[in-house]
């Protein structure tokens, strides 16, 4: 059972004896709990940051309004440390899950923002003319031909702002709720350095669950001849 | 309104008064500013000075960029805050902590801006080239490399935002400059002025070293400024064509702005 510990008596034989006591899978802070819950505010907050951004950005990209606004935002936001913004509002607002969930939709919006806007505006003008020609309304030509084939390019906003908010929801451990980062935090309040990396590896094993996740939504939601394409594109 | 002004009178006399202390070099704001632009440079230089070779040998053997880019992709997934915790057994509460996995993620922004910049010279320049003998590693290095240049710096100006902001998270594990503002002096006093400060700091430091890398791209390409067909002369007219012309460049580029975000008038 202890392959790990066979080969090395150091860190990773803590690890993996913290993963594989029994304790650690059942109760209200087992691991399917915490897992759970991490999933559940980054579930949330994407959804919310996605509910924002996509109708904001198709308006933005669509009429070319305040385009130069928007993608000047988005670039302040990026230089804004998570973590100053995220204590911040818990020191304004008060403990408790709405000021994390408003800090990660703060910190997942301007991807998903940028990306939106600039899918919508990098449409071929002869994709658009021919759209045009072939009778469709302003409201035609935005969810049947922008929306489709900015959706890879939406995708990835998504992507990245969904990495993010789970790296980062960890964090939220440190203003009292659960998730994963209950075990990065308690454990370095414990000096237990298996439980840090336990937790760690959790976040890591979730994060790329969550890469996987996109590339699959990418084969459902973006149209076959436009994979090609964006894959070239990055 | 009023309420408003005093609180951020507040803050900056909070700031003024704890921007350092004489004789405890260790003390105030101005030490973890210096502290953050340590944490945040020493990545930046190291990712360039990997990704510039890895690059040329990527642009070079066109078979090793595939498995090179998704190898950086996966670890760019690992957000960095586990990463941090994971060096800590290795490099204990060293910078190095902090410099390794901040490295890696400038990677996944700079290898491909280092390949793709390559990539896009133009066929006759190589071909140019070529007719004046330079071989294939002289051409790399001497004329393709400048060539791409612009193309490098957009992607160092990300990647120099990323990190700066970035840095703040070390401050989980004891580094990370003025995220240790934030989080020591700030968060777990329940004091705001500290927060305010390092958050207000932070987006100065990234937009200062943006406007730096602007500069350099301007001393470094200078035939960007000479040429292109609307440059020429001094004088306002000249200066009010070439700003349109700029204003006119970002409808071509959505697509690299799409990434970068960063204002494509610049380039």
């Amino acid at each position: 059972m202890d392959i790990l510990c066979a080969i090395d008596t150091g860190v990773l034989c803590g690890v993996e004896q913290w993963f594989t006591d029994p304790a650690q899978w059942t109760g209200p802070a087992g691991i399917p709990v915490r897992l759970a819950e991490h999933a559940y505010y980054s579930v949330v907050a994407l959804l919310v940051a996605t509910a924002i951004a996509v109708p904001l950005g198709l308006l933005t990209g669509h009429t070319g309004v305040g385009g130069f606004l928007t993608t000047s935002l988005a670039n302040f936001a990026r230089a804004l440390p998570t973590i100053g913004v995220l204590f911040l509002i818990v020191l304004l607002a008060g403990i408790g899950l709405v000021p994390v969930l408003c800090a990660l939709v703060a910190l997942a919006v301007p991807p998903i923002l940028v990306n939106t806007h600039e899918g919508v505006r990098g449409v071929e003008p002869r994709l658009r003319d021919a759209a045009l020609g072939m009778g469709m309304r302003g409201r035609e030509v935005l969810f049947r031909l922008e929306l489709p084939v900015a959706a890879p390019l939406v995708l990835i906003g998504m992507r990245t702002a969904a990495v993010q908010v789970v790296a980062t929801a960890t964090i939220a451990a440190y203003v009292g709720v659960g998730g994963l980062g209950r075990y990065i935090v308690d454990g370095q309040a414990r000096q237990d350095l298996s439980m840090m990396l336990g937790g760690s590896i959790l976040v890591v094993l979730l994060a790329v669950a969550t890469t996987l996740l996109f590339a699959g939504l990418r084969r459902v939601l973006v149209a076959p001849g436009l994979r090609a394409e964006a894959a070239s594109a990055r | 309104m009023n309420a408003a002004w005093d609180w951020a009178a507040g803050v900056l006399d909070w700031a003024v008064a704890n921007w350092s202390y004489p004789g405890e070099p260790d003390r105030g704001i101005l030490p973890r500013l210096l502290e953050h632009m340590r944490l945040s440079y020493a990545p930046i230089l190291l990712g360039l000075l990997v990704a510039l070779p890895l690059g040329l040998a990527c642009a070079r053997w066109k078979r090793l960029y595939p498995p090179v880019l998704t190898g950086v992709n996966v670890l760019y997934a690992v957000p960095s805050i586990a990463l941090f915790f994971l060096m800590l057994p290795y490099t204990g509460f060293s910078d190095w902590t902090a410099i390794v996995p901040l490295t890696v993620y400038t990677l996944v922004i700079l290898l491909p801006n280092v390949v793709d910049g390559l990539r896009q010279v133009p066929e006759h320049v190589r071909q140019a080239a070529v007719a004046m003998g330079f071989g294939p590693l002289r051409r790399l290095v001497f004329v393709e490399t400048p060539v791409a240049v612009p193309v490098i710096i957009a992607g160092l100006r990300v990647a120099s935002v990323a990190t700066i902001s970035m840095v703040s998270v070390a401050s989980l594990i004891g580094l990370g400059g003025l995220g240790r503002l934030i989080l020591s002096e700030g968060f777990r006093r329940q004091f705001d002025a500290p927060i305010v400060v390092g958050i207000v700091l932070t987006v100065l430091l990234a937009f200062v070293t943006d406007a730096v890398l602007v500069l350099a791209q301007r001393l470094l390409t200078p035939w960007a400024r000479r040429d292109g067909g609307v440059g020429g002369g001094r004088g306002i007219r000249a200066r009010r064509r070439r700003r349109r012309a700029a204003a006119a460049v970002p409808a071509e580029d959505a697509a690299v702005a799409a990434d970068l975000t960063t204002t494509a008038g610049e380039r």
